[in-house]
């Protein structure tokens, strides 16, 4: 507890803004969104714009990968689920995107808090086993259920782009708002990083047990940030699936997608803030880089298992944690 | 009502080899706490080991059955020395993660060679006919070849020196270390039977029905239902267990479209978690804690 207590007078202090952790991340975000405006450079931002997507992925799965130590092999249902909701209250109910994919978002998040409130009770591996099955469960309800389109998705109007200035303009505003998310799931996870429900997380992944005995109400804990961590990439995924104007099971539910979100959390450092986004950029660019080339294409997922594997077996840390025992003083900097 | 009945014991046949398959699972997790995440890659393996075996060498389907268990027991014990030991004794996440990565370069690999085409593996074996109602003669041949199986798995555990060896292991590590059992092979040996039972099982399912690279996930969940149901860690009651969901899905199959089993199953699979995590047989044992 004495961690809460030295930090706490820092926080109210305003005392995050003199971290200088805090303004990397804002660098982070400012150099996401200027980028691609100079020049007006399409194929950057499209490469950008894939990389936000994968840093709100692997930052809002580290949430809790890596600070409670629980893995979720079904986070895709999130983004996949809010792209669902934001494509369907779009095309049915006539929405605008930022009412759609905000309320898609918290829809979202309420199911996770009802899914969570279920298998959140189930520890370490059994939680594991649930989340393999909130996968296929959901992947296959939306492929039966009709009024989302059943196996053949849901097409958007591309007349909804008008209000957005047009197609090409409206491909920017959807840029800006992922790079948006983006940062939200940066500070998101920065916050919960340095706050006492932070802490409780990370006692929950050292020894959960010992956390309960301590006073860490584990099961809220856990279903809290199984609920928060759905949120970002929900809206992210209705901001996704909106510039595609289409969506179905297959593209929702993706597979790869799924397992990228933790193979990049874990290359980049499970646990820390910075990891889980080093590691989904530098995970994006290698994967445009083989998806060029007609040899690697197809083993885009025995690239992605190999890594995943060598990493596990002998660099739990990641990137980070390579970075960390290089320059030890690294650690007082980057979170 | 007969038909009802017809379709319970079509689904008893299929269901024995969901169990065989929950046996591997169940074996792997008893004897070192890992949950073994390449199980439905390799049911795929078993399934593909078939087609290309009766496609190219022109063999009977059910002479494949012998070479499968043995490739099975081999890949196994390679897996577990590759991805598996190094995580004996860590947090779950640790060996989830490493099994996940082996399913997931091996899926790959499947997919680059054969797509998601659907493959189909033609055996003509008479069916029995009851009635109106025709029990295919492979489910026959599955659920019986399951039996064998799964006796000769009973012999093995309870009446050969590695079989006990297996089951102290499952008992207590340290204690059977301490006695001389040489922990670490009898810990591959199991992971080695539990790989072949999930190839066997695969082999038998691509008997009954079609199937595609990307099977093996859900009949891996499938498994899962299955050792949660019978209780994680018992080979036993993996069995009862998939007898059970075959029957649940013979049951419910002539009222509802089949694609939707699998979001019963999942319920079905959520609500035993919670309600009996020490599975159906064992409701008197505590909540088990890792």
């Amino acid at each position: 507890m004495k961690a809460v207590e030295a930090k706490k007078p820092g926080l109210a202090a305003g005392g995050v803004l003199r971290r200088p952790f805090f303004w990397i991340m804002a660098a982070i975000v400012a150099a996401f969104a200027v980028a691609p405006s100079i020049g007006n450079d399409v194929e950057l931002r499209e490469d950008l714009l894939l990389a936000a997507v994968y840093i709100t992925l692997a930052s809002n799965i580290n949430l809790i990968l890596g600070y409670a130590g629980y893995v979720n092999f079904g986070s895709i249902v999130f983004f996949g689920l809010g792209g669902y909701f934001t494509v369907y209250f779009m095309s049915a109910l006539g929405w605008n995107l930022v009412a759609a994919s905000l309320i898609g978002g918290l829809a979202v998040s309420a199911l996770a808090y009802a899914f969570g409130l279920g298998i959140l009770r189930l520890r370490g591996a059994y939680f594991a086993l649930a989340t393999i099955g909130v996968n296929e469960a959901v992947q296959a309800f939306v492929t039966n259920f009709t009024p989302w389109g059943a196996g053949t998705g849901i097409y958007l109007s591309t007349e909804l782009f008008l209000p957005l200035g047009g197609p090409a303009q409206a491909l920017w505003v959807i840029y800006y708002a992922l790079v948006g998310v983006m940062g939200l799931s940066l500070y998101l996870s920065y916050f919960i990083k340095i706050s006492k429900f932070g802490l409780g997380l990370r006692a929950i992944g050292e020894n959960e047990d010992a956390a309960a005995v301590l006073g860490v109400p584990t099961p809220r804990y856990k279903t809290m940030v199984y609920c928060v961590s759905a949120f970002l990439p929900a809206v992210a995924g209705g901001l996704y699936f909106f510039k595609g104007a289409f969506i179905q099971p297959i593209d929702a539910f993706d597979l790869n997608f799924s397992t990228e979100a933790i193979v990049t959390a874990m290359l980049g450092g499970q646990g820390t803030v910075l990891g889980p986004a080093l590691g989904a950029y530098v995970y994006e660019q290698l994967r445009s880089w083989l998806l060029t080339s007609d040899t690697f294409a197809n083993f885009q997922l025995v690239i992605s298992g190999a890594l995943l594997l060598v990493i596990v077996l002998f660099a739990p840390g990641g990137l980070m944690g390579w970075l960390y025992r290089r320059w030890p003083g690294l650690r007082k900097v980057l979170e | 009502m007969i038909g009802l009945l017809a379709s319970l014991v079509d689904g008893l046949l299929v269901g024995s080899v969901y169990g065989l398959a929950a046996m591997g699972i169940s074996l792997i997790w008893g004897v070192m706490d890992v949950i073994n995440l390449t199980h439905g890659a390799m049911i795929v393996a078993g399934m593909f080991s078939l087609y290309l075996m009766v496609e190219f060498l022109g063999v009977p389907a059910y002479v494949t059955l012998p070479p499968i268990l043995i490739g099975g027991l081999i890949v196994g014990i390679a897996l577990y020395w590759i991805a598996v030991h190094r995580m004996i004794g860590q947090p779950p996440l640790m060996s989830l993660l490493s099994t996940f990565a082996v399913n997931l370069v091996l899926i790959g690999l499947g997919t680059a060679q054969w797509g998601t085409v659907l493959f189909n593996v033609p055996v003509s074996l008479p069916g029995s006919s009851i009635g109106r109602y025709t029990f295919p003669g492979t489910h026959i041949a599955a659920a019986l070849l399951t039996a064998a199986i799964a006796f000769l798995l009973y012999l093995f555990l309870f009446h050969t020196r590695p079989g006990k060896a297996v089951r102290a292991v499952s008992g207590n590590r340290e204690a059977a270390e301490l006695v001389g059992i040489p922990t670490t092979r009898v810990l591959a040996l199991a992971f080695g039977l539990g790989v072949a039972l999930a190839c066997v099982s695969g082999m038998l399912i691509g008997t009954m029905f079609p199937f595609t690279v990307l099977s093996g996930d859900a009949y891996q969940l499938k498994s899962f239902v299955v050792t949660v149901l019978g209780g994680l860690g018992n080979p036993a009651g993996a069995l009862i267990g998939g007898i059970a969901i075959g029957l649940f899905e013979g049951l419910t199959t002539p009222f509802m479209p089949v694609n939707w089993t699998l979001v019963f199953e999942f319920v079905l699979f959520v609500v035993a978690l919670i309600a009996f995590p020490g599975g159906l047989l064992s409701l008197r044992l505590p909540r088990r804690a890792e």
